[in-house]
């Protein structure tokens, strides 16, 4: 045993039988107040924000990642990758020593090789004998990025070279292998738990090659990291780092102003002044890759008409919503996607308000007494601070120009539920936080005729719109792409599905101390490159 | 008294038997289903919601879903949570403490204040402090728990720094809990300073889950205590020229004190109500604020599971008091 493992046992023992932590007056620990508890370890299993920060971004790598606070992808566990010229296959070739993470509970015998990639994506197909390790497991993520019919095989070529094959070209692949689903986990530890009969423990004791190795979980309490020393970019600036669960964000504030925690997130808007003022705290606001809608249901007369759509979305206040909901913390929405986020459409100008010219349009389209329900959403989500407001203003933008407004909510799941049928009553305020800054992420994702029935809220199936976004999708030329998602903007704007409403600033607020953090574009929270002055 | 134990034993059966019934259907009532929270605003395609509902088991009869619900509770099996796929068992037994622990104090802190407040009030009933001490029961009893909570944060953890702002113990301290109530895990095994911590944890959300039951039990105490001071033997009592201390101390305190007792095992149920929203104010892990998510992701498993597990508890408190009712009065027992 080395002086290391010994210093590392000695710690591990010192922290399990109890006493102070490491608190002394070199250990650097950040403590980062966060929103919910993780569900789990294991990033495949969940798709919520709060386990991907605990797993995907704290324990884990992927074959590639996003730069941070970039949607641009970089090398990571793959140093390097080819694409075949039909587009089908992906060869990637892995750093070479690479370690997984020593810990009280797993001692790696060998580094990262090509096993570990096949089986991370193997393990979540249907059939595995990890597909259903803990009860009621599925990966939601593989499932819904079509993962299961998109990926043909992973193959391993030497240890250190790994093929993929797809089943039709995707140009997104290399974006959605750098998703925390597709994080690389360890077979001789997946192994090692089959062989002791304790694969629950897979989820509960993670073992990956990032930046920070799990150390304790006290249930909806905080999760204990320390620092990777065997890290792969070499060991991070900080030595511990724990997540205390804060679920009330005006609680979560005042922990920050008190030092109970260093670095929080989503404080209420109306918070945000306040920390600013504060000359301990440093605030940052970052635009959001996400958006706020209004989907229509297009298949419900007369909403099935695009100019009563355009009418309606001349009648909208667009900078009344932002200044009232938003308190001015986000810009008013034009196209489907962020302004941040490749091949966004510049030359689109948006539907100008003008509730005299929506008034004559509605005449002249034929339409008079006008009634339509608006659903409120009645969760608070980074992309929208408060749908029954929302609503509100909507209902009285809209009275201006004669069309009566019911407002109606139902509970979230429910109202999820009812949003995805086609045939629902109304139109549904609802928005989108992009998952890998792939602009096919949002335009098939939310407005393809493939997603009508799930997440295409306003069941609008448009030919052109679809075949532009999916011949998009089989093209690896960028800019050829940006200009298919380019057009495919422009038929969005001029059929009008949706009322784009909104895109937020994304607020994270920190002590001074703090620095290096980076804000990601897709909601997610990584402490890699921070450090904290003592 | 062995038969009167055993009718309230037995009488726990059918109650056991409806309580899992209503626990079952409840959640199943409510629009929505537990699969769809899995994918978030992505949704999920009908056929993909099909696949995951067969294999929940949620499209099976309904009366079979109960009965194997009931079977597998009766073999200790309370389930695996859908959104977190942890054991429904295990973390109420690692939540529970903390809720408990939470309750404790704050029943300890309504009673140690709220009775003599009562009784001080009914005897020198009229005054300026009974009107004042009743005055605030009101205002206590109406105090809307989360304003409140938010309230004492801002005063006493942001401005007069006098206690931490929420969770259950500073974080510098990390030691596996042995018992799950910090009071004592902290004192076994927390090293210097961790008592103390937790105890300074202890005080806000004490305050805030306590308010309500402090005053109920204050108004109880009042009435019950007026009620006696009035009866015959008080008076004959008085007449025998006792002091005035043990009037109320023995002949009075121990009659008034029948419908207090019944008062603070009702308010002790009454406390989850409380504890959720004082849970989430305090990010304090406890079974209140896991049963709310779990609601709201529509967790059939963790709702009906954790539910059973409540009433169990709260089965066998009300058990507890009912049996010390008895102690307190003989003529229960005789009837």
């Amino acid at each position: 045993m080395n002086t290391y493992k010994k210093l590392l046992a000695a710690t591990a023992l010192a922290m399990l039988t109890g006493g102070l932590m490491a608190g002394g007056a070199s250990a650097k620990t950040l403590v980062y107040c966060s929103e919910a508890a993780p569900g789990g370890f294991d990033p495949a299993l969940y798709t919520g924000g709060e386990t991907l920060d605990a797993t995907g971004q704290a324990v884990f790598n992927k074959l590639v990642e996003f730069k941070p606070g970039k949607s641009e992808v970089e090398p990571a566990l793959a140093e390097s990758w080819t694409i075949s010229d039909d587009g089908l296959q992906y060869t990637f070739k892995l750093r070479p020593g690479v370690k997984f993470q020593t810990t009280s509970y797993f001692t790696p015998t060998r580094d990262l090789n090509a096993d570990d990639v096949v089986f991370s994506f193997e393990r979540q197909k249907e059939g595995s004998p990890w597909a259903k390790y803990v009860d009621g497991a599925s990966y939601e993520y593989f499932e819904g990025m079509d993962f299961p019919k998109l990926i043909k095989s992973v193959e391993k070529v030497d240890d250190l070279t790994v093929k993929i094959t797809l089943t039709k070209p995707n140009a997104p692949m290399i974006a959605n292998l750098a998703m925390d689903f597709s994080s690389i986990v360890s077979k001789e530890y997946a192994d090692k738990l089959q062989a002791d009969g304790t694969q629950q423990k897979f989820n509960e004791q993670p073992v990956g090659t990032g930046p920070f190795q799990f150390v304790d979980y006290q249930l909806n309490t905080a999760i204990r990291y320390e620092a990777n020393p065997t890290f792969w970019k070499g060991k991070v600036k900080l030595d511990n780092l724990i997540f205390a669960v804060t679920p009330d964000a005006a609680v979560r504030v005042q922990k920050l102003k008190a030092g109970e925690c260093q670095l929080t997130i989503y404080p209420d808007p109306a918070d945000v002044e306040g920390l600013k003022a504060d000359s301990n705290l440093t605030v940052m606001q970052e635009s959001g890759l996400n958006v706020s809608t209004l989907a229509y249901n297009t298949t419900q007369a007369p909403f099935d008409k695009a100019e009563v759509r355009k009418a309606l979305n001349m009648a909208i206040d667009k900078k009344a919503i932002v200044d009232a909901v938003y308190l001015g913390q986000g810009t008013p929405a034009i196209n489907p996607i962020p302004p941040t986020m490749w091949s966004y459409n510049k030359s689109i100008k948006d539907d100008e308000y003008n509730p005299e010219a929506a008034k004559a349009a509605l005449e002249k389209a034929g339409v008079k007494d006008l009634s339509l329900k608006i659903w409120a959403m009645p969760v608070v989500r980074p992309y929208m601070p408060n749908g029954r407001r929302t609503a509100e203003l909507l209902q009285s933008d809209f009275a201006k120009v004669g069309v009566k407004v019911e407002i109606v909510s139902y509970d979230w799941q429910e109202y999820l539920k009812r949003a995805s049928d086609p045939k629902h009553d109304g139109a549904v305020i609802i928005g989108w936080t992009g998952d890998n800054g792939d602009p096919d992420n949002f335009l098939a994702t939310l407005l393809s005729c493939q997603a009508v029935g799930s997440s295409n809220r306003a069941a609008w199936c448009n030919q052109e719109f679809t075949d532009l976004i999916n011949k998009a999708a089989v093209t690896s030329d960028v800019a050829e792409r940006t200009k298919l998602y380019e057009e495919a903007q422009a038929v969005f704007k001029r059929e009008a599905p949706w009322a784009t409403l909104a895109h937020s600033l994304v607020t994270t607020a920190m002590n001074k101390s703090v620095s290096g953090y980076v804000p990601s574009a897709f909601g997610v929270h990584n402490f890699e490159n921070v450090d904290i002055a003592e | 008294m062995f038969r009167y134990i055993a009718s309230r034993v037995l009488l726990l059966i059918p109650t056991f038997i409806g309580i899992s019934f209503v626990a079952f259907i409840f959640i199943r009532l409510l629009p929505g289903d537990p699969v769809i929270a899995l994918a978030g605003e992505r949704g999920m395609t009908p056929e993909r919601h099909q696949l995951l509902m067969e294999q929940f088991g949620f499209n099976r009869p309904i009366w079979e879903q109960y009965l194997s619900f009931l079977w597998n509770i009766f073999h200790g099996d309370f389930g695996t949570s859908i959104a977190s796929k942890r054991a429904v068992l295990a973390d109420f037994l690692t939540l529970f403490p903390a809720t408990l622990e939470l309750s404790i104090c704050a029943m300890l802190f309504a009673v140690i204040i709220g009775i003599p407040a009562g009784i001080f009030a009914a005897v020198k009933r009229g005054s300026i402090f009974d009107q004042l001490s009743m005055g605030i029961a009101l205002v206590g009893y109406s105090m809307p728990i989360f304003w409140w909570g938010i309230l004492l944060i801002i005063l006493f953890a942001g401005i007069l720094h006098w206690t931490p702002v929420s969770g259950r113990m500073d974080l510098i301290y990390f030691f596996k809990p042995t018992t799950g109530f910090m009071l004592i895990d902290s004192l076994i095994s927390g090293g210097k300073g961790a008592f103390k911590s937790a105890v300074s944890h202890l005080i806000l959300p004490t305050i805030v889950l306590g308010t309500i039951p402090l005053a109920v039990i204050a108004r109880q105490t009042r009435s019950a205590m007026l009620e006696v001071l009035g009866e015959d033997y008080v008076r004959t009592a008085k007449a025998k020229g006792l002091a005035q201390k043990r009037v109320i101390g023995v002949h009075a305190l121990r009659n008034a004190m029948i419908p207090v007792i019944t008062t603070i095992g009702l308010q002790m149920g009454l406390l989850m109500a409380g504890a959720i929203l004082t849970e989430t104010i305090f990010s304090w892990p406890g079974i209140g604020k896991w049963m709310i998510d779990a609601i709201a992701k529509r967790d059939y498993v963790v709702v009906q599971g954790g539910l059973m597990l409540v009433a169990l508890i709260v089965m066998t408190v009300n058990l507890i008091v009912d049996l010390l009712y008895a102690v307190v009065n003989p003529r229960i027992r005789v009837k």
